[in-house]
């Protein structure tokens, strides 16, 4: 094997101006349903002791036949819909044979010929701010495989995983860089999320995402060529199947720069390595000999249903997103970090509602949320998850009063930041906390006049310089005054009469 | 009261007497089990009985029907044939490689017939997973006719049909996929019925031929088969395959006229290798047939020789993933070999016999890339065209009647070196599953050999009442069905115990 490729980033851009990366994408999802795809066993399967949400039809047993979870189907129509697909009238569930012991039947019902869902697109952001989509081939439900356990040389079998509905996605070619393919795939986890037919995990293995990974030149490509196709397993983030595309299209481009040909294997992507490394191939392609599935008549999606199934659809990010910009005068990139989780957007459409959406409110709103309340959520939560959000004790309409308290100048700006420290902490209305900590903005002239006077008699001499022209020494005065009245002080009630005191 | 030993009554005859109180379960039971002691092991009919647990459930029954209990089977011991799973009895398909599988569940075929009362009283014998047509292919050697021991009982059903034929149960449930319940039936004398695809829930029968598998009954006449298939039919929510229509009242159909019924005679049923008596006394019980007011009209079924190559690449296509389970990693037998893929091939190489591996082969030839359109989905296209030929001639006609099967019982090991003469068992009833319709085999006489020849009257899809019409009219006024083989009369009973090596 090849030594590592230590800046695969730099091989792809010195060779940009010859090859293209082209990359498709197959994605399979866990649908977030009560029960399993053909039995009733319980879907949620983690943490629970091995073999436990099994019966005779997800174990596989002689004589149990599958019934199709309608949840389910409703889960990928909804989904088809989302990713702006053509939902078929008529799916066909079929049989995809072959042998493993993490497969009870000896085969995975599937959709082949017949998926439900066709001819889709995801529309992505580049970093260029130009938007470009990516289509979708297909979308069909099938079933999640057990799990096989190696443990002291022998395997065990968990089946609680076995029958789990699996939605696949499949996507053209369309992917042509990294960071394509990354923001693609928190696209997709984005859409995933507000259907709540995913949990968009990949640690967990709740959605896996394999690329195919392909280098051509340009030549090729004006000649709609294509390179061949290398694909990529084993990656449980969205970071290593970037890094996983950029290495593998790096290794590709070094090989034809090398004069020699990329071979059409399997690759596994070594985490720790950082690298993609060769798995065991088969010599010949498998034969899956699917075939339509007797135990399950076709799937007959009838158009009414559709209807019924998208006046469910929440409103997806792209709209929302339009609608902050348009609505609200939200900036682009203020309203995609806002819609990417449908929780913040939640919280956010809650505390604007809350506020209200005049003079730039919502995009104050925007402000306060990805930059303060993210800071906190990032800083005190668990993990980089802004859906936690949802959780946390602050409620929008106290981040609503907590701005007004601002705009009333009953607090300046330091002091709401930590007074919403102290929401986060304990929950309580920003009202109360600024009043159990008397941390409200001294209006009061009485008081900061007697302060100023205290400041000046002390600095006798400094008054004297600042009347010979020293006028930066107001700075001083002020920071000397406001550190008296333990920054309550009103800065521009204070710098007005301290202006006064010092040349009257 | 009937004079005659319990083993011989009806299950209506059986329901009168325990309703009248002539009798208990219990000593029903304990007749049946004595009876099938001193027959069966000349026989093999079944594969399991477990006298203490039958017993058990029929004192239970007779403690119900002291309580008031009037289920509609309560008390009726019935045999299961071993593709049926039973929930706490071994069930092994005929098979070495589930020897030992005790299932979780009950067949709901089955699990319906218990609720209305009946008691399992065994399991019983069956070509390995159903894929045979003269038993011969059980992992634990043959059952015999009983009409003569030397000859096949038929299959796969053959334990069930040679169970009731010698009076070990007074009816049995079969499985039918190309034709398993009504050639045994055929082969024994008896009445088998193959419902509609969908009349009866296939939730707990293990797969053959999934688009093609039913359930159906095994009786002594038509009034009991009708009886067993009015408590199975109805759909099922474990079966998605399973029919949504209401089950029609198939008892009110009995003794009703058959007068104006229309009955095809399918031309291409009557030519060539049939036996010449099997011609004479199918052509017979239609004569009497019109003698009872039904008009005769010949028709054409021009697709009877494309059903075999088609059923044969259908089955064995959905047998191939249908036994794909069968791996000995979760249940049944395992032979440990050091890697998996080891593992599966010794497993299944030691516990699948011949001619399962045949089909499993074949099929799994004919869904392979390359092979799939030439074979698989032809063979579906050609399954369209033979439905479309029995819906036309099905305007024609009220009922189709042919020979179940074009011969009568063949010798033991006669046809097993030879797998396509033994498919040819099969020739006048897989059409009938391919198109998803019902058919039923009445005892229609008997060769020179004085073995039991078979009438089969086909009905289109859901079409049960017409053929339970016809076929119970028929029988009041003939007696092919009362008889018994030697074997199952009490005088003959020593008789049967001595090889009847009859040519
Ligand atoms: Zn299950």
């Amino acid at each position: 094997m090849t030594d590592r490729i230590r800046d695969p980033a730099a091989v792809l851009e010195a060779y940009r101006h010859r090859y293209q990366v082209v990359v498709g994408m197959e994605v399979h999802a866990q649908l977030l349903t009560q029960s399993k795809m053909f039995c009733g066993c319980p879907a949620d399967y983690q943490g629970a002791p091995p073999n436990t949400h099994t019966c005779p039809v997800c174990l596989g047993m002689p004589g149990a036949l599958p019934v199709a979870n309608r949840a389910a189907v409703e889960a990928t129509i909804k989904t088809g819909l989302a990713l702006n697909c053509q939902i078929q009238p008529l799916a066909v569930f079929a049989r995809k044979n072959y042998h493993y012991p993490d497969l009870p039947k000896g085969y995975q019902i599937s959709q082949y010929e017949y998926p439900l869902c066709r001819d889709g697109w995801v529309e992505i952001e580049l970093d260029t701010g130009e938007s470009k989509r990516i289509r979708i081939h297909r979308a069909h439900l099938e079933e999640d495989t057990g799990k096989n356990l190696h443990v002291d040389g022998h395997t065990l079998v968990d089946l609680n995983r076995a029958g789990v509905p699996l939605l696949e996605i499949v996507t053209e070619a369309d992917i042509h860089s990294p960071d394509e393919a990354y923001a693609f795939l928190t696209k997709l986890r984005t859409l995933l999320r507000y259907l709540e037919v995913n949990s968009g995990d990949m640690e967990k293995g709740a959605l896996r995402c394999e690329p195919n990974i392909s280098v051509r030149t340009w030549e090729q490509a004006a000649r709609g060529e294509f390179g061949t196709k290398v694909e990529v397993k084993n990656l449980n983030s969205f970071r290593a199947v970037r890094n996983a595309i950029a290495y593998e299209a790096a290794r590709q481009i070094q090989i034809l720069e090398a004069g020699g040909a990329v071979e059409q294997v399997n690759m596994g992507w070594d985490e720790a390595r950082q690298r993609t490394v060769l798995q065991r191939t088969k010599e010949t392609s498998e034969d899956y000999r699917y075939f339509p599935d007797p135990d399950l008549p076709p799937l007959e999606v009838r158009r009414e249903w559709v209807d019924a199934v998208a006046a469910t659809l929440p409103e997806l990010p792209d709209a929302k997103r339009r609608r902050y910009q348009a609505e609200w005068g939200i900036r682009a990139v203020d309203a995609r970090t806002l819609t990417e989780e449908r929780q913040v957007a939640e919280f956010f459409e809650a505390a604007v509602a809350a506020y209200g959406t005049q003079e730039g409110r919502p995009q104050r709103v925007a402000h306060w949320i990805t930059g303060e309340l993210f800071r906190l959520l990032y800083a005190e939560g668990t993990g980089q998850d802004l859906r936690q959000i949802a959780e946390t004790k602050i409620r929008p309409e106290q981040l609503a009063a907590l701005l007004r308290l601002v705009d009333e100048k009953v607090i300046n700006l330091n002091t709401a930041k930590k007074v919403l420290e102290a929401m986060y902490a304990t929950g309580d209305a920003p009202q109360a906390i600024v009043e159990r900590e008397g941390l409200a903005l001294v209006q009061d002239t009485d008081v900061i006049d007697r302060a100023i006077q205290e400041v000046l008699a002390r600095h006798p001499e400094e008054v004297v310089r600042y009347r010979a022209g020293e006028e930066k020494l107001l700075g001083f005065f002020m920071g000397q005054v406001m550190r008296a009245t333990r920054g309550q002080a009103d800065p521009q009630t204070l710098r007005r009469r301290l202006v006064e005191k010092l040349t009257g | 009261m009937d004079p005659r030993p319990l083993h011989q009554w009806t299950v209506h005859q059986l329901l009168e007497g325990l309703g009248q109180g002539a009798f208990s379960a219990q000593e029903l039971a304990q007749h049946l089990l004595e009876r099938i002691q001193a027959v069966d092991p000349q026989l093999h009919a079944y594969l399991r009985v477990e006298p203490e647990r039958v017993l058990a459930q029929a004192r239970q029954a007779d403690r119900r029907r002291r309580s008031g209990d009037r289920s509609p089977l309560l008390g009726i011991p019935l045999a299961v044939k071993d593709v049926l799973v039973t929930r706490g009895v071994e069930t092994t398909a005929g098979s070495r490689i589930l020897q030992g599988f005790v299932p979780p569940y009950t067949a709901t075929a089955v699990a319906r017939l218990e609720a209305a009362g009946a008691i399992l009283l065994g399991k019983t014998n069956t070509d390995e997973f159903a894929m045979g047509s003269s038993t011969e292919n059980s992992a634990y050697g043959p059952t015999r006719n009983p009409w003569n021991l030397d000859r096949v009982p038929g299959g796969s059903s053959g334990g069930s049909a040679a169970a009731v034929a010698a009076r070990l149960a007074p009816a049995a449930l079969g499985t039918d996929t190309g034709g398993s319940v009504r050639q045994p039936a055929a082969l024994c004398g008896v009445v088998g019925l193959k419902p509609s695809y969908g009349r009866v829930s296939r939730h707990g029968l293990i797969a053959y031929g999934s688009s093609l598998d039913q359930v159906g009954p095994i009786a002594q006449d038509v009034a009991d088969a009708a009886l067993l298939l009015q408590i199975m039919a109805g759909p099922d929510p474990r079966d998605s395959t399973s029919l949504d229509t209401s089950v029609p009242d198939y008892r009110a159909v009995l003794g009703r006229t058959i007068q104006g019924l229309r009955i095809g005679l399918p031309q291409e049923y009557f030519t060539g290798g049939i036996q010449p008596e099997v011609d004479r006394a199918v052509r017979a019980a239609v004569a009497q047939l019109e003698d009872l007011g039904a008009t005769v009209v010949p028709i054409r079924l021009r697709t009877l020789e494309m059903a075999l190559p088609v059923y044969y690449l259908v089955a064995t296509a959905e047998a191939s993933a249908n036994l794909a389970r069968y791996d000995g990693i979760r249940y049944g037998r395992r032979t440990p070999a050091a890697t998996v893929m080891d593992t599966y091939r010794r497993t299944r190489g030691q516990g699948f016999g011949a001619e399962v591996k045949r089909r499993i082969m074949l099929g799994t030839y004919a869904l392979s890339a390359g092979y799939y359109d030439a074979y698989y989905l032809k063979a579906q296209q050609v399954r369209t065209l033979i439905r479309q030929d029995f819906e036309a001639a099905f305007q024609q006609v009220d009922v189709i009647a042919s020979p179940t099967s074009p011969t009568t019982a063949f010798r033991l090991g006669e046809r097993t070196e030879d797998p396509l003469q033994m498919y040819l068992a099969d020739i006048f009833t897989v059409s009938v599953n391919l198109t998803g319709m019902c058919a039923i085999s009445v005892p229609c006489g008997f060769d020179e050999a004085g073995l039991p020849i078979g009438l089969q009257l086909m009905g289109p899809h859901l079409g049960e009442e017409r053929i339970l019409q016809v076929a119970y009219a028929y029988q009041q006024v003939t007696e092919w069905h009362r008889r018994c083989p030697p074997s199952a009369s009490p005088e003959q009973e020593q008789a049967a115990r001595t090889r009847d090596s009859r040519p």
